[in-house]
């Protein structure tokens, strides 16, 4: 496919990057945009290295090519110079710290902030509460007891602390029962609202879509198709392999 | 034994567990934060004594020379670093942390008279001389290997240990030094005799305790240090470096461990090798607590206090042996309680 993702500004403008897990390449020069104001999804089935590419992406993983974010290009990424730049990854396992409260949870979230002198931790919290009026009434709970639903709206919520320019999510859905992932999905729109740029990765890929602006498909660590979300959730190619059948049951709940 | 002799040597169990609290508590916790099983914890505790009895005989303490020396290798180290990522700004940091702070110490203490000074000035010194090799050494030897498995930090550690004790023995020579009492003080509490050396022990300790317990609850870099416990790679995401969560746990012990020295070196003899025995008491505390929780740990310290001041009057040439056998049955007690974990990755 020829398209490309026609942004003005670039938060986000990955080219080649490539991984390897010892000799296995687990992701083979993927090349991905994310906009100002976009939410970018990046679909694909078990294992095609979505989560790979995020975390290289973070400097989680040793990578080769080049990432280039908030228009300055970083040859090897390091996490916290990545965080202190403001991009901010909710991984697939949350890794939240289970046995300190909610409330420390989020402060925590503000700490790179916190080093840089932005003291600013109360009013981003409020902010949060807002969003999440759960976790205001769960604040002295520890992490560790949260509900599924809870303990994904505390990992959105603690990367929000950061006041990230770009928010990075890796299956918000997995393991989430049908009505919280449509609050899950209901909160990325919010976000994007508020001027937060959402690179998403999803193997629900209906609501990952309907969501998007704009998608690329993972296959087997390289990029196979990309185009505006809403052309690929038509495509047929996309519909038979990743929306299939039963469709209606679940446009329902992803509305 | 009389009742007497009992409150005597209870009086001395609790002042030295003391001491080995404040040791097992910082053990725990650099292992908590870093997988370090901090062997060299002990030679803090000689350094700092060593150092503050140099300085009370009003010589220039040679510790002075290893922190200038630890300096110029962490400028080097941190400074090809900062090149390489092209941080140039940070330089000037790092120079004047490394480099101008303990040279600014050296030409201070060349002008001042050690020996004159009051004691509380002479302790301030030591610490301003020890407590930074804390973090110098985490940055020196554990920064480049902080992925490796724990049993190699391990080996790592007995390393750094014998290699701390060969410098003692040539900063400090081969005698043992004690230092004057903080206070001469005596308190007669019904039919026992309480030194003043023993009110500033437990109370400096019960307050150093308290401080750590407010900085890990209350502060953000408290928290910090927990969450890097808790979960590394979650710490790493919001930007928790392991680098700054490892400076700044082994400047706490280093803490620690000089203040230790500091308070014991009136109450026991300290030569350049001392340290080790205290350190390792505090580890027998630690192990009580499993590596992982502190009151059980500070508690084990009290018993192994107790047990090691009673086995001093009844087999005093046993009294090591006895205080380290305790290891074996809480181990076989702590492998049959607690549940095997799976290494996390």
């Amino acid at each position: 496919m020829g398209a490309h993702n026609e942004v003005s500004r670039a938060v986000l403008e990955v080219s080649n990057l490539t991984v390897h897990y010892g000799k296995v390449e687990a992701l083979s020069n993927a090349s991905i945009k994310v906009g100002e104001g976009q939410i970018v999804t990046v679909i694909g089935p078990n294992g095609a290295g979505k989560t790979t590419m995020l975390s290289a992406v973070m400097g989680m993983l040793a990578s080769k090519g080049q990432v280039g974010f908030d228009g300055q290009i970083e040859g090897v990424p390091e996490v916290e110079r990545m965080v202190a730049r403001g991009m901010n990854l909710v991984p697939e396992k949350r890794e939240l710290f289970g046995e300190m409260s909610v409330e420390d949870n989020l402060v925590l979230g503000a700490f790179q902030r916190y080093r840089m002198g932005k003291r600013d931790h109360g009013d981003t919290m409020e902010e949060v509460y807002a969003l999440f009026p759960r976790l205001k009434e769960r604040r002295a709970q520890l992490a560790g007891t949260l509900s599924g639903g809870e303990r994904q709206m505390l990992a959105v919520g603690r990367a929000l602390m950061a006041k990230p320019k770009l928010l990075m999510l890796d299956e918000p859905s997995l393991g989430l029962a049908p009505l919280i992932v449509r609050e899950i999905f209901r909160i990325i729109s919010e976000l994007r609202r508020r001027g937060v740029s959402i690179l998403l990765v999803e193997q629900n890929a209906r609501a990952a879509l309907q969501v998007a602006d704009y998608a690329y498909v993972l296959e087997t660590g390289a990029i196979a198709m990309e185009g505006p979300a809403h052309m690929l959730a038509d495509d047929p190619r996309v519909i038979e392999a990743y929306l299939g059948l039963g469709g209606k049951h679940q446009d329902m709940l992803a509305g | 034994m009389d009742f007497q002799i009992a409150l005597i040597l209870g009086q001395d169990g609790i002042t030295n567990g003391a001491i080995y609290a404040l040791l097992a508590l910082a053990l725990v916790l650099v292992f908590a934060v870093t997988r370090v099983i901090f062997i060299p914890q002990g030679e803090f505790v000689a350094y700092g004594a060593l150092t503050l009895a140099m300085v009370g005989n009003g010589v220039l303490p040679a510790t002075v020379w290893l922190l200038l020396g630890a300096g110029v290798v962490v400028a080097v180290l941190d400074g090809m670093a900062a090149l390489r990522a092209g941080q140039s700004k940070r330089l000037i940091a790092i120079m004047a942390v490394n480099l101008a702070y303990p040279l600014a110490l050296l030409g201070l203490l060349k002008a001042m008279p050690l020996a004159e000074l009051a004691l509380a000035l002479q302790v301030l010194v030591a610490l301003l001389i020890v407590v930074p090799l804390g973090p110098m050494m985490y940055r020196i030897v554990y920064q480049p290997i902080a992925e490796a498995p724990v049993l190699v930090l391990l080996i790592v550690s007995v390393a750094a240990h014998l290699a701390m004790v060969g410098l003692g023995l040539l900063f400090f020579g081969a005698e043992g030094y004690r230092t004057p009492a903080f206070s001469d003080a005596r308190f007669e509490v019904g039919p026992m005799t309480v030194t003043g050396q023993t009110v500033w022990v437990v109370m400096s300790s019960l307050v150093l305790i308290v401080a750590l317990a407010l900085f890990f609850g209350r502060t953000i870099y408290g928290k910090a240090l927990r969450a890097t416990a808790i979960n590394r790679n979650g710490a790493r995401l919001m930007g928790i470096s392991p680098a700054l969560a490892g400076k700044l746990t082994f400047f706490l012990a280093a803490l620690i461990g000089t203040l230790s020295g500091v308070l014991i070196s009136p109450i026991t003899t300290i030569y350049y090798d001392s340290g080790f025995l205290i350190g390792l008491k505090g580890f027998v505390a630690a192990i009580i607590g499993g590596l992982a929780s502190y009151p059980i740990a500070a508690g084990g310290a009290i018993l192994v206090g107790l047990l090691e001041a009673f086995s001093s009057f009844w087999a005093s040439a046993y009294k090591e042996v006895i205080v380290f056998t305790l290891i074996i049955p809480v181990l076989v007690w702590r492998s049959l309680t607690s549940h095997h974990m799976e290494e996390e990755e």
